[in-house]
């Protein structure tokens, strides 16, 4: 028997545990690229069209941050591989966490130990993980592939196409399965392991927005881009990530191999023999639960993000001024801030995407708690179910609205800042931040809901609702859904300020709603079973 | 008041699945109560609607005089509960999680704090998931008996404790009850019950099968006796009260109810006693009696 012994058995193990999740993202992964180009097929069909487009786009440089360098020519296939390019992102974050949640996740529940002393080498769970999340990377690379080849575009840059997508799976599979070996918790490796997606995000857009092109080469996020399908088919790139994916699964299992079963590289710290005084209400244990994610959120987003968001947005109106075209069609709009208010109105919408990700998985921690058998023995003192699912709830919803307030405090105060009229500024960027929370409320408060009336099923109505939110307000527009369908996101009914109308009626009955559901939720938890496993 | 627990005609439905099928219990107030069955018996899912956690389809069920279900915040203040495996937050500390539970629940008793994590040598400084699965139960033990509750409802406490720690855990019920407390401990480990409880009920899919003081339940097992004879044994079958008989020329085994036994050794005596061995009766075997029998317990769907 070798270190890799049973690598195939738990492979198989791990299709049959996720043999409902797998297919659904390798599907819906997959053919993103090929309903985009079918919608952008039919909206743009000439050169020139498409050429355009990609003008309007690329003159903002957030959006370059966002989707990468722009298409050298305007071909449907180059378009399609740029415009799709946040799928590279979603792709590896999932890739990420499926290898934390196959060898971390597994040792932290006591099951790894189980397996290790079955006939299994002792770096077949990381193989086999690592393995298995990047054949479902191939997977959805032939996807990719296939659905791009379908709308008549070139074999060979399809081909390039599907391997550059395919080729962030695999990488950051083995970037997890690193992340995996530095921390004892799941939680803490899955914030190592996305903290790196994020640097690497973030050296990728900064690269492309100031085309400093050595930076590049410094994320891996970067090199699928940089691949260039349609046009320069870059097959050398892929020499390197076969290279890179090795050598990082090689440095994972080496990792692996210096610590003990259940342990990670960071040592653990001690905590408090005695609980501080005050820590003796729901509130005060919810607090030490929500805590970190809250001040991660803050600062993430909020502060850092809103400065960035900020920063740029000024910006936007200075490049404007090069294009007297569309200086010219601004000013018919309303004056020169209208760029700097768009783009501040659509990256607070963006933004507010993510703060709903955040409060939808606040409202989840209750279910977590309670899947683990850990608000078990809280209930069984003299602690209310109501109080219990408040103290949680009061994060699920007031965390959104402490990171949108700091994203909009420091997005106007750096904007404010670099227009000279903070006073003006400020109040109006802030609004855009805080109009965006009835939308957020209410896929938390749809979290809520599933929670107490359907335990089981609240991750899968949380986090589908928030993706079909990202679907309809991303590409809805491109696939021309009707405005019905549309409407059934709550982040279309948010009024786009600063710059546009402020509108109250949707607000008032966004709000509503999401205190409808709230209500509906909690007076189903209430009356049953606790726990639902 | 008579009784800190009494349950009758208990239900519980999980879909298809009948987790309770009129379930009988009674625990007297002061007493110690063994509460054994096989996997899947319907133990956890007793003491989960004792909580106010789960709702019964039908029965009833009182809890030191209230309703688990209507009083369960009030009724939590006078009892305190140990889960058959105690999870903890992986960021909390084993002192935090006793200190917050008991806090919950009212407040406990800091001096008893201290000996009882001396008594279970735990470190209370080490985040939860540093714990191995004997010492997450520690905290949860702590937890629980260093409040001053008038019932202690521990579904399992000693799985994962080393034989050491087992002892003191016994030592600590047996004060415990000393001062006059309730418990109603869900076990599997015979010796523990033996040890420890006034009377045991004994439930198997979700009905109660059997119920008494350990001297009644003794005297439901049964002796097992060989016996050499001095001419063939005749008749021995037919006598009630006695199982598996196993006769071999002059040699005969056999099991008989511990009520039957006179009758027995006077049919043996008649045909003429050269040796004699008995075995007292265990409770071990009333157990596997109940516990035996195909494996059911898993599958006792409606
Ligand atoms: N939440 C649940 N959902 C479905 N079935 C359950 C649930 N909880 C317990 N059961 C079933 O009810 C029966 C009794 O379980 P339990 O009370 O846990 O037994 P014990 O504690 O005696 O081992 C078992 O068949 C178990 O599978
Ligand atoms: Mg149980």
């Amino acid at each position: 028997m070798n270190s890799f012994t049973g690598t195939g058995a738990l492979i198989r193990l791990i299709l049959r545990r996720d043999r409902v999740l797998l297919p659904i993202w390798i599907l819906f992964m997959g053919l993103l690229p090929l309903s985009l180009a079918s919608g952008t097929a039919a909206l743009y069909p000439t050169d020139a069209g498409r050429q355009g487009y990609i003008d309007g786009l690329a003159a903002n440089p957030m959006l370059v941050m966002f989707y990468g360098p722009k298409p050298l020519e305007p071909s449907l296939g180059a378009l399609v591989f740029w415009r799709s390019a946040t799928g590279i992102v979603i792709l590896a974050i999932i890739t990420l966490l499926m290898v934390i949640r196959h060898t971390r996740v597994e040792e932290e529940a006591g099951r790894r130990e189980l397996l290790g002393s079955a006939v299994v080498g002792r770096n077949a769970g990381l193989a086999a993980a690592v393995l298995a999340a990047s054949g479902a990377s191939v997977a959805v690379g032939i996807l990719v592939a296939l659905g791009m080849m379908s709308q008549d575009t070139p074999a060979a840059g399809s081909v390039a196409m599907g391997l550059a997508w395919a080729s962030a799976g695999i990488i950051f599979a083995a970037i997890g399965a690193i992340a995996a070996q530095l921390s004892e918790g799941a939680g803490a490796a899955r914030g190592i392991g996305l903290g790196i997606i994020g640097v690497s995000f973030a050296v990728r857009g900064a690269a492309d927005m100031t085309d400093t092109g050595w930076l590049n080469w410094l994320s891996p996020l970067g090199w699928s881009h940089h691949v260039f399908a349609y046009t320069l088919d870059r097959w050398w790139i892929f020499g390197l990530v076969a290279v890179a994916s090795l050598a990082f699964t090689y440095l994972a299992i080496s990792l692996s191999a210096r610590r003990d079963v259940g342990a990670g590289l960071l040592p653990p710290r001690l905590g408090r023999a005695v609980a501080s005084p005050g820590f003796s209400t729901p509130l005060a244990l919810a607090w030490r639960l929500h805590r970190g994610n809250m001040w991660g959120w803050t600062i993430g987003l909020g502060l850092v993000g809103g400065a960035l968001f900020g920063g740029v947005a000024d910006s936007t109106t200075k490049l404007l001024a090069d294009n007297e075209q569309l200086k010219e069609i601004m000013a018919r709009l309303g004056g020169d801030s209208v760029a700097a208010d768009m783009f501040l109105a659509g990256t607070m919408g963006i933004g507010a995407i993510a703060v709903a990700a955040y409060g939808i998985s606040a409202a989840l921690k209750m279910r977590l708690e309670e899947a683990s058998l850990r608000s078990e023995p809280v209930l069984a003192t003299s602690v209310s179910r109501m109080s219990w699912a408040s103290s949680h709830l009061v994060f699920a919803f007031l965390g959104p609205l402490v990171v949108m307030a700091a994203t909009g405090l420091s997005a106007g105060l750096v904007y404010g800042a670099s227009t000279g009229a903070v006073f003006d500024d400020l109040p109006r960027v802030l609004g855009g931040a805080l109009v965006q929370l009835p939308a957020i409320w209410v896929l938390t408060a749809l979290t809520v809901a599933a929670f107490g009336l359907v335990p089981r099923l609240a991750p899968g109505i949380g986090w589908g609702a928030l993706a079909a939110c990202l679907m309809l307000g991303q590409v809805g527009a491109l696939l021309g859904l009707s405005q019905t369908v549309l409407d059934l996101s709550p982040f279309t009914h948010t009024p786009r300020v600063p710059g546009g109308e402020m509108a109250w009626t949707p607000m008032i009955v966004l709000t509503a709603i999401a205190i409808v559901l709230m209500a509906a939720g909690l007076s189903a938890f209430r009356r049953r079973d606790i726990p639902v496993t | 008041m008579e009784n800190a627990i009494s349950v009758s005609g208990l239900v519980k439905n999980f879909g298809p699945t009948r987790a309770l099928d009129g379930l009988d219990l009674t625990v007297a107030t002061g007493e110690v109560h063994g509460f054994l069955g096989p996997n899947g018996a319907g133990k956890t899912t007793t003491i989960r609607v004792l909580l106010g956690l789960l709702r019964a389809d039908s029965g009833q069920a009182t809890l030191l005089g209230g309703d688990p279900w209507r009083d369960a915040v009030t009724l939590h203040k006078r009892l305190a509960y140990v889960p058959g495996d105690v999870t903890l937050w992986p960021n909390l500390s084993g002192g935090e999680v006793i200190d917050l539970l008991g806090r919950l629940r009212g407040g406990l008793d800091p001096k008893r704090r201290k000996d009882l994590l001396k008594r279970f040598d735990l470190d209370p400084r080490k985040k939860g998931r540093a714990y191995s699965k004997g010492n997450r139960q520690k905290v949860g033990l702590i937890a629980a008996l260093a409040s001053n509750v008038e019932l202690l409802l521990l579904d399992e406490p000693t799985s994962g404790l080393d034989p050491l720690m087992e002892e003191e855990f016994r030592q600590v019920i047996a004060e415990e009850a000393r001062n006059g407390r309730t418990v109603l401990l869900s076990s599997h480990i015979l010796s523990e019950v033996e040890a420890l409880c006034d009377r045991v009920s004994i439930i198997r899919l979700g009905r109660t099968v059997e119920t008494g003081t350990l001297a009644q339940l003794r005297h439901l097992t049964r002796t097992s006796i060989s016996a050499e004879l001095a001419s063939p044994p005749n008749g021995l079958a037919e006598l009630p009260g006695v199982h598996d008989v196993h006769i071999q020329d002059h040699q005969v085994n056999l099991q008989v109810d511990s009520t039957q036994l006179d009758a027995v050794l006077r049919q043996l005596s008649a045909s003429g006693v050269r040796s004699l061995v008995s075995q007292p009766p265990t409770l071990e075997e009333l157990f596997l009696r109940h516990y035996e029998t195909p494996e059911t317990a898993g599958a006792n769907q409606k």
